[in-house]
């Protein structure tokens, strides 16, 4: 593939992924901490939030089945998942765990499992779109060109 | 008839329920009049005969006149005679049987008679009449007595001799005389039973009957009705009335008018209706209400009809009243409670729209408040994002733009934070603080600030009377903000002369209340200067929001046109005043007035006050906390004079050093007590911009300066103050130069790092934070709950904490408690009471209570105000919203660094 158009796809895909709300603001303050001294510092955040993300969902999967439901255990675990994901600009995954935690406060045991999907949902859809820009960008870098910066005016 | 029926019509319209209570044509008929029935039923009704009175000689008078009156009479004659007839009619039957009984006798008789002159012998005659004929039944009696007479005649003479003759004749004459003499008593007895039938049904008495019967009738019908009746000659005087007023007597009735009866409201409104009644010829209803002596309030309905006599002329009225008084009363009760309704229905509909409006200009203003913050965000993000391309290589036309884009930035920025201010205060939601603070610091420090980015030839100057108490307790933030408001305001539009701020107590106020008169001194601040002025006509608009003097002005010196609309509203809120006087081309001052509680100066280590920190409890300087009097001349060959002494001040030789001529026209070099000279020395050095970036190397420029007294940490705060106080104004300055900052890097290295330590227990959380740390030029210590924060401050002495509000093991707010005990008391006993380990370090210096308030910022992911309220009480300082930017990172460490 041309390098150029590889670069266009790569900025198309990463609007793609603003527009659809699936990233916020936030993500492009992750990509500004990236410099030369940090060449990787996004995906190594990306990656870190991937493994903290899959514990803590599969503590939550555990916690919620359980025969009494211990919301002290499952708020905590969600508030983290909320953290971070607001770190990164997961913005989709931070609303869900938003609607969670009410959930939580509630002691709603159904509303919790349906978050839990609705989260998990939106964790796989993250997860498999950023992996897809991290590839496009290894892909670029593979080629020898530059990732493109980020529009600040989306 | 046609006529009739038209009137009929015409009434029926006039009047609803004028039509007549009977059928029309009932009472033609002469004997269904007064038809009473079995009048045996009156007699058991007992009849009170009290309530009529009439004139008894007008009356028949008047019957006679009037078609009414007439008309009844004709009737009661026509009855008479339909009953006089009928008695006749009896009577004639009978005397045709008896003259026919009469003449069957005489028939018999003269048979008999002849009998006799033929036959001596003649059987006994059977009678074929009617036998139950009285009289007939007498006479054959007597009839038979003859014959047995005339028998004993017979045998006494001799047949057919004179004698005999004689005597036979004879006997005939008696018995004829007999027979005339019976008949003339016959005709006696019928002229006799003639005469008593004729005397029997005389009309006069069928007559007084009937008339009885009705009036009996009448007053069964009418004697418990609350009705009077009447008629009235033609000049409305009573000629008769029925059921009159009780207490009134025939002579006050009979022959006058009700004006002359009745005396109050109504009568004559009662005697117009019916003269009117009278003229017209129609008759009406109408209802009156009287208000007399004689019975009080009644209302009547009153029915008024002409009365004409045969001639058809009017001779007067006759009148019916109904007493409807507790029906009208009802009636207008029920009016009334409609009316009511309506009005209460009205209102109802006037609040809901009124509540309506309410809500909508509430939501109108929480939207305005939501999008404010909502567009707060991205828009300090696009700021930052143009700051931080600032600090990239940059050609000078691309500066010049990036600067404009800042500013423009900035403005809006301003603007969004004065509209959430406005709606907080306006919604109420806007919460004093009391703390403890300095005017005398406040003023010089605004003074200070305002100079900070002054460009114009200005003198500005601070001016404070000896009465001021040195410490007094109020909203010291919101105090700030009017006054570094009015100041700005005040040198926008001043181009030469100066710009001050006086202080001075004043008594009580007109306008204060209760509360205020007890605890407060009120101190009246002037912030005046010699600018362009007011026109007199623009005062009462200038307090409006988004309202300049005049547009002009606006196109000319820009502003939100908000500043001046929330200072005042601040004012208010803290129950003071804010008024201004203005002469164009003279100046303006801007007066306020406000209570302050006086504080008690003994308990310093309580003062919680930003302000206080400036103290410097190392380099005691004891005029500065009262020196009445500063003044900042910018551009001018001394840059700052003090009023006060500037004793203990080892830095003298750096003095010199400020006449040195500086492209800058810096206040924050006016501080007279430790670093100017050094900040000063710096940007000579540096031989460049005055920045924000560079204020933050002023305290290890300190250093680097070698008093190397340990750590700088009140000229830290001295400064932080002040920047932050610049940064409230303006932004312009907040431009580093990206080489400065390298060299400001290299130079400074680790031991003037200003130390900072994250609490925060997400990693992720952590590593952007580090990252974003490092960015801007600071490393930082992790701890990662509360636990490990109280620990970590107890090791070693940090410049800021930012401080995760929920974590596991101790969350922030109480780890922030237990840090603020510490600092109160000197010792870590609640946190060891609070079950903290604490781990004693080889230098354990916790005994020495610190001597600095630690700045501690909350980050919180709920940026709602009760969140932030929860870090204030705390003990936290400020807080950042998460997710954490680089631009928020920056301004808070701008604020507590420099």
């Amino acid at each position: 593939m041309e390098l150029v158009q590889m670069q266009k796809s790569l900025q198309d895909y990463t609007k793609s992924l603003f527009l659809d709300g699936v990233l916020d603001s936030q993500f492009l303050q992750l990509q500004q901490l990236q410099d030369e001294s940090n060449p990787d510092f996004v995906s190594q955040v990306v990656t870190l939030f991937f493994q903290d993300s899959d514990r803590i969902l599969n503590d939550l999967s555990l916690s919620l089945d359980q025969q009494v439901v211990d919301f002290k255990k499952v708020d905590p675990h969600v508030h983290q998942l909320k953290g971070s994901s607001s770190s990164i600009g997961a913005q989709r995954v931070k609303n869900a765990c938003v609607v969670f935690r009410s959930f939580c406060e509630q002691q709603n045991v159904e509303g919790c499992h349906r978050c839990l999907q609705q989260v998990k949902q939106e964790y796989y859809l993250v997860k498999n779109r950023l992996e897809t820009l991290f590839k496009l960008e290894q892909q670029i870098v593979a080629s020898g060109g530059m990732i493109p910066a980020m529009e600040l005016g989306f | 008839m046609v006529c009739e029926m038209e009137t009929d019509q015409i009434e029926e319209m006039d009047v609803e329920g004028l039509s007549s209570m009977w059928p029309e044509d009932v009472g033609t008929q002469a004997d269904n009049q007064f038809n009473v029935g079995d009048s045996d039923t009156l007699k058991e009704v007992d009849i009170a005969e009290k309530h009529t009175m009439a004139d008894l000689t007008r009356l028949p008078e008047l019957m006679n006149t009037t078609d009414q009156g007439s008309s009844q009479l004709t009737n009661l004659v026509r009855q008479w005679e339909y009953m006089q007839d009928h008695a006749v009619r009896l009577l004639r039957e009978e005397l045709k049987i008896l003259t026919r009984q009469r003449e069957e006798a005489e028939a018999k008789e003269l048979k008999i008679i002849e009998e006799h002159n033929f036959e001596s012998q003649e059987p006994e005659n059977v009678p074929v009449l009617d036998e139950t004929s009285h009289l007939f039944r007498r006479f054959r009696q007597k009839k038979r007595d003859e014959l047995v007479d005339r028998e004993r005649v017979v045998i006494d003479e001799e047949f057919d001799t004179v004698a005999y003759w004689k005597q036979k004749a004879l006997s005939l004459e008696k018995m004829l005389e007999a027979s005339t003499e019976r008949e003339r008593r016959l005709i006696e007895k019928l002229n006799e039973s003639l005469k008593t039938m004729e005397s029997h049904s005389a009309p006069v008495e069928e007559l007084t009957q009937n008339l009885k019967r009705a009036e009996g009738f009448l007053h069964f019908i009418l004697q418990n009705a609350p009705i009077v009746m009447g008629h009235q000659d033609k000049d409305l005087r009573y000629l008769f009335i029925y059921n009159k007023f009780p207490s009134l007597r025939e002579q006050d009735i009979l022959g006058k008018t009700d004006v002359e009866i009745f005396h109050g409201g109504g009568v004559k409104e009662s005697e117009d209706f019916k003269r009117e009644v009278l003229e017209k010829g129609k008759a009406s209803k109408r209802e009156i209400t009287f208000e007399t002596e004689l019975f009080g309030s009644k209302t009547f309905l009153i029915y008024v009809e002409p009365v004409y006599n045969k001639a058809k002329e009017k001779i007067g009225i006759n009148y019916m009243g109904m007493e409807v008084t507790d029906q009208v009363r009802k009636r207008e009760k029920m009016a009334k409670l409609r009316e009511d309704n309506a009005v209460r229905k009205a209102m109802e509909s006037e609040l809901t729209k009124t509540i309506h409006i309410t809500e909508e200009t509430m939501r109108a203003k929480q939207m305005l408040a939501t999008m404010s913050h909502e567009i707060r965000s991205p828009l300090s993000g696009v700021v930052g994002m143009a700051e931080i391309l600032s600090t990239t290589k940059l050609d000078k036309e691309q500066r010049q733009l990036l600067n404009v884009m800042i500013s423009s930035g900035d403005l809006v920025l301003q603007l969004i934070n004065d509209i959430l201010d406005l709606s907080k205060v306006e919604s109420g939601v806007m919460k004093l603080e009391a703390t403890k603070f300095r005017p005398r610091e406040v003023v010089k420090h605004v003074l200070q600030t305002a100079a900070a980015s002054l460009k114009k030839d200005l003198t500005l100057e601070g001016n404070i009377a000896d009465e001021v108490p040195i410490l007094v307790v109020g909203d010291v933030l919101r105090i700030r903000q009017i006054l570094t408001n009015l100041i700005s305001n005040a040198i926008k539009f001043t181009h030469r002369g100066k710009v001050g701020i006086k202080l001075q107590v004043i008594s009580q106020p007109s306008f204060a209340n209760e509360e205020q008169k007890e605890t407060s001194v009120w101190i009246c601040c002037d912030v005046y200067d010699t600018g362009i002025g007011i026109p007199e006509n623009a005062l009462p608009c200038l307090f409006k929001k988004y309202m300049q003097a005049s547009a002009d002005h606006a196109r000319k010196y820009g502003g939100t046109g908000l500043g001046l609309a929330i200072c005042k509203q601040l004012v208010e809120l803290m129950g003071g005043q804010l008024t201004v006087t203005s002469q164009v081309n003279a100046g303006s001052t801007f007066t306020f007035i406000l209570p302050y509680k006086v504080a008690t100066s003994d308990d310093h280590s309580d003062d919680q006050d930003e302000f206080s920190d400036m103290v410097d409890h190392h380099q005691p300087e004891p005029d500065d906390t009262t020196e009445g009097y500063f003044q900042f001349k910018p551009l001018l060959g001394s840059i700052y004079s003090n009023g006060g002494s500037v004793t203990g001040n080892n830095f003298l030789p750096h003095k010199a050093m400020l006449t040195t001529p500086l492209k800058l026209t810096n206040g924050f070099v006016s501080d007279p007590s430790s670093n100017t000279g050094q900040s000063e020395t710096v940007q000579v050095e540096n031989g460049g911009y005055m920045d924000e970036s560079r204020q933050n190397c002023c305290p290890e420029s300190a250093h680097q300066y070698g008093n190397g007294n340990g750590r700088c940490s009140s000229k830290e705060s001295e400064s932080c103050s002040s920047s932050q106080a610049s940064s409230e104004m303006e932004s312009e300055l907040t431009v580093s130069s990206p080489r400065e900052e390298e060299k400001t890097e290299t130079e400074v290295k680790e031991t003037s790092q200003p130390k900072i330590l994250l609490v925060e227990d997400n990693k992720i959380n952590i590593m952007v934070a580090k990252s974003m740390m490092k960015q801007l030029g600071y490393t930082m210590d992790i701890a990662n709950n509360g636990v490990e924060a109280i620990n970590a401050v107890k090791d070693s002495s940090y410049d800021l904490v930012l401080m995760d509000v929920c974590m596991p093991v101790m969350d922030g707010l109480k780890a922030t408690r237990l840090i603020r005990s510490y600092e109160e008391s000197g010792n870590w006993e609640a946190a060891i009471e609070a079950g903290v380990d604490i781990k004693t370090s080889e230098n354990d210096q916790a005994c020495v209570p610190p001597t600095n308030r630690l700045p501690i910022v909350a980050m919180t992911a709920n940026t709602l105000a009760e969140s932030s309220e929860e870090c204030y009480a705390n003990g936290m300082d400020s807080f950042i919203s998460k997710p954490v930017t680089l631009q928020k990172l920056k301004q808070c460490l701008q604020q507590y660094l420099q």
